[in-house]
């Protein structure tokens, strides 16, 4: 190094710099929101629920925002993974033959793609129009004055769904393209059928796949505010429509974690900073045990013996 | 109604399996391009009363004038659609680019040294740390902004003498510019170190050590010949990137104040980085309640958000243009 010249030193040490100066900021904020949230959370915080005090500022603990993003993780997988699977295993399977099911097969991956780089704000906003129409109102909730609101667990569950598909689609898709042919050759020689084999031996080898696409997949629901703070409609607690058992509680309204921070920082209306922090945390928390399974699976897809399919993120 | 599970339990045949997973696949497509229909539609009346495109114009107080439309109620008259939305889309395209400028060479430089130079410990360090960094979601990145920079900035960047020489015009707080644009630019880093390393390291070792056999050093072989190569990856980074850096809602709402104000170079480049703004994100999470409310209100955020629909469109669009002639080199 010694006989490089100066400007490739420079750009040797900037190098140096910025991948140093990352792992700083990872650090940092991961440091300072570990020491806020030792501060202000409290395990009591965890099991119950908000409440306004007196001074106008919020008291009690996270549980209806931590129910409420498990149920609209639930919603938005139980929609994204079948739809994502079943759009990934027609791509690469049935979209390869004659120019109308390319062409449709491009159709879907343009689509795909279009969602994938669209805002989730943007997202958000189709959502709760799509459920202020009066068809599906039943699905959506209230408003004293009967009007439809649009804003309901279900409306954003659904809308949430739109966000996760992308990471679930590619993740399959990549998995599937990456089985080689002659596992498919080998069925078909034993005289299985298409969706036989599809079944029984392509699913099973890109079970990890699948499985990174959906911690992705929940891991960008887990995230996600602006969805939640436009389609959910950001009440503190979880207010279920009516008495009926579940069916109220999904067209209620509710919070989630991101909501109830962003309503307790000073953006929102709260004044209760430690709050934010403490679900801030949690939130962390979250979202780095989504990203170490990620990391477990990878690991373990690259490790195991036999046939695995390759592809997917590492 | 026993016959009929009875058959569909029975091995699938081909033909059905294949209508069902394209009539899914089919559903997706459909379901995007009503998306974007949606869109289009309740973005209509404003750009029919503000007479074609002049409403991206400039003119007026954007917040005064969404002030008035939450005021006309259900039926409001023609004149009530009147919007100029130039500050908010001169905000948006301020952050995207400023942050873009920081983000870019410093993903450059961060993938080279994972790839190249950093010793295998710090290596199998930093790439969970850079999935890490690209997972955490936005709203703490907001929650950071506005409880630690903005204080910082405006209690110990912003001087006294340089709050009341806008004092007239516009107050500042730290909410800023500066905030917003250094925040997404650490956003949208590690979403481009992951595509550019990844690229980066899929680059034939014959490919560089071509190069260095001829007496290029490893720093010189590396900008010459790999970062040539995985030109089609920088680029779909870049687009990602600001697509990413365009739809940033929530943390920009947090941290750059609350005016729908244009900074501008009057005073001096740097209360130009501490004016407050808005994108056309954020303007969209700030009146949120008009999605109940007035149809004026509703129809100019659908319009915003068509806005930022097309500009995430095009910017797909143009990353695969541009990948096409670069395809040459046959590397992904």
């Amino acid at each position: 190094m010694r006989e490089w010249r100066l400007l490739d030193r420079i750009v040797l040490g900037a190098a140096w710099a910025a991948g140093l100066g990352l792992c700083l900021v990872t650090g940092a904020i991961v440091v300072y929101m570990g020491v806020r949230g030792f501060q202000y959370l409290r395990p009591d915080l965890l099991v119950t629920s908000p409440q306004i005090a007196e001074d106008g500022s919020v008291s009690g603990g996270i549980l209806d925002p931590l129910i409420g993003t498990a149920v609209l993780t639930a919603i938005g997988l139980a929609v994204a993974l079948p739809l994502g699977v079943c759009c990934a295993v027609w791509i690469v399977e049935y979209g390869k033959g004659g120019r109308a099911r390319q062409s449709l097969g491009r159709l879907v991956e343009s689509a795909i793609e279009i969602v994938a780089g669209t805002p989730d704000i943007v997202i958000a906003i189709v959502g709760i129009a799509v459920f202020q129409l009066g068809v599906l109102a039943p699905l959506s909730s209230k408003s004293p004055t009967g009007v439809v609101t649009g804003t309901s667990f279900i409306a954003a569950g659904l809308t949430m769904s739109l966000i996760a598909l992308p990471p679930i689609y590619a993740a399959t898709r990549d998995g599937l393209q990456a089985v080689p042919a002659h596992m498919r050759e080998a069925a078909f020689a034993l005289g299985k059928t298409r969706i036989a084999t599809i079944r029984r031996v392509l699913i099973p080898s890109v079970r990890s796949n699948i499985a990174t696409g959906t911690t992705l997949g929940i891991s960008r629901i887990v995230g996600d505010t602006a969805i939640v703070v436009i389609v959910l409609g950001e009440t503190l607690r979880n207010e279920p429509l009516n008495s009926t058992p579940i069916v109220g509680f999904l067209r209620g309204t509710g919070s989630t974690l991101t909501s109830y921070v962003f309503d307790n920082s000073p953006a929102g209306e709260g004044k209760a900073e430690d709050k934010a922090y403490a679900a801030a945390f949690v939130l962390l928390l979250f979202v780095l045990l989504l990203n170490i399974v990620v990391g477990r699976i990878s690991r373990r897809q690259a490790h195991s013996s036999g046939f695995q399919a390759g592809g997917g993120r590492t | 109604m026993r016959a009929a599970i009875a058959r569909l339990r029975q091995p699938w045949s081909d033909r059905r399996a294949e209508l069902t997973l394209g009539a899914a696949s089919l559903a997706v497509c459909v379901i995007v391009v009503g998306m974007v229909a949606f869109v289009a539609v309740h973005a209509w009346p404003t750009i029919e009363h503000n007479g074609g495109f002049a409403w991206l114009g400039s003119g007026g107080n954007l917040d005064g004038q969404l002030q008035r439309m939450f005021e006309t109620g259900q039926h409001p008259p023609a004149s009530a659609y009147h919007v100029r939305a130039w500050p908010v889309i001169y905000g948006t395209l301020l952050t995207t680019s400023i942050a873009l400028s920081i983000a870019l060479p410093l993903a450059l430089l961060s993938s080279i040294f994972i790839v190249e130079f950093a010793p295998s410990p710090l290596r199998r360090v930093m790439v969970p740390v850079v999935r890490l960094l690209a997972s955490v979601p936005s709203v703490i990145y907001g929650l950071i902004g506005i409880l630690v920079l903005v204080p910082f900035v405006g209690n110990h960047l912003i001087t006294g003498a340089q709050k009341t020489s806008v004092q007239s015009t516009v107050e500042l707080t730290g909410a800023s510019l500066l905030v917003a644009s250094v925040v997404l630019a650490v956003m949208i880093t590690p979403i481009m170190v992951a595509l550019i390393s990844e690229a980066l390291s899929g680059v034939p070792a014959s490919w560089r050590e071509g190069a260095m056999a001829l007496g290029v050093h490893r720093l010189r072989a590396t900008l010459a010949v790999s970062l040539k190569a995985i030109r089609p990856a920088i680029v779909a980074a870049g687009a990602l990137a600001c697509a990413r850096a365009l739809g940033e809602a929530i943390m920009i709402f947090m941290v750059s104040g609350s005016r729908s104000f244009a900074p501008n170079l009057d005073h001096g480049p740097l209360i130009f980085l501490y004016e407050p703004l808005r994108t056309l994100a954020s303007v969209i999470v700030d009146n949120k309640e008009g999605f109940g409310g007035s149809p004026a209100v509703n129809s100019t955020l659908y319009a915003f958000g068509l806005l930022l629909l097309i500009s995430a469109i095009a910017l797909s669009l143009g990353s695969y243009l541009i990948k096409l002639p670069l395809r040459r080199y046959q590397l992904k």
